[in-house]
């Protein structure tokens, strides 16, 4: 039978792919793919407690996130067009005029 | 069966969340994200959520990833061609080892407590799962949900203003 704790074991799993992708990649776009991972493996695990307390509040908070992610991507989106427009790269190691 | 099942499912899921770490084309990075949304909403129908199921296919496979692909596609950004395409992988490795590592010792040696409630799968069943939510969120959480349409408004409109040419 499956308990909460393997969605929670799974969650935890893609949580970290996230974490590791987003340290790693150069690109933006995949960058900002990986928070998407991120953000959905935390949709999981609180889908998953919801489901195990069998309270309902888990799964209004999941829609909220949604509802984050998607003016997220625009805006991420919006930022990364104009940058490519300014730099003709969206790399991130090749946009530091930021940096010292 | 039904362990197999989420076995097998979690294979996939975990598989494509490494093709999209790893891919080199950001395209094949976006298909693998789409999979891995798929196996969450097969996640969300066996955890008896199908609304959220339903809305994760058509928000996150559907509007979310179409936007990522159209970017990708508008840039033009082919495979990386230069050698290293990923950089400090052995501390990358080591911090998402450490989250990991944190996250199963808590969820192995803490409990599980939080606000208990009355939905089981008989009042799932009797009520159904879009009614259950849409009560919650009309009553309960009446604020919250109208703010999201102000920070919709508002990221629709700097969306807009951050990418339209300057006149």
């Amino acid at each position: 039978m499956i308990s909460v704790y393997h969605y929670l074991v799974l969650s935890a799993i893609l949580f970290s792919m996230g974490t590791f992708g987003v340290l790693t990649r150069k690109n933006a776009i995949v960058i900002f793919m990986c928070i998407e991972l991120m953000l959905n493996s935390v949709n999981l695990s609180f889908i998953a407690l919801s489901r195990h307390l069998g309270n309902m509040d888990g799964q209004v908070f999941v829609f909220f996130v949604m509802t984050v992610a998607a003016a997220e991507a625009a805006v991420g989106l919006a930022l990364f067009i104009t940058l490519f427009r300014n730099n003709e790269t969206i790399e991130v190691d090749q946009v530091n005029l930021l940096k010292w | 069966m039904e362990t197999i099942f989420f076995y097998l499912v979690a294979l996939v899921a975990v598989l494509s969340g490494l093709l999209v770490i790893s891919c080199k084309n950001p395209v094949n990075s976006a298909l693998g994200l789409v999979n891995t949304f798929f196996c969450l909403a097969i996640f969300y129908v066996m955890l008896e959520a199908p609304f959220m199921a339903a809305i994760q296919i058509m928000v996150y496979a559907g509007a979310i990833m179409v936007l990522i692909l159209f970017v990708i596609m508008l840039l033009n950004l082919g495979t990386e061609v230069r050698k290293r395409y990923m950089h400090s992988i052995a501390g990358s490795a080591t911090a998402a080892a450490l989250v990991l590592a944190m996250i199963v010792y808590f969820v192995k040696n803490g409990t599980l407590s939080g606000q208990v409630g009355d939905v089981t799968s008989e009042v799932i069943a009797n009520y159904g799962h879009t009614e259950l939510i849409g009560k919650a969120l009309f009553t309960e959480f009446l604020l919250p949900f109208e703010i999201t349409s102000i920070l919709l408004l508002v990221a629709i409109i700097g969306a807009v203003i951050l990418a339209k040419k300057e006149a």
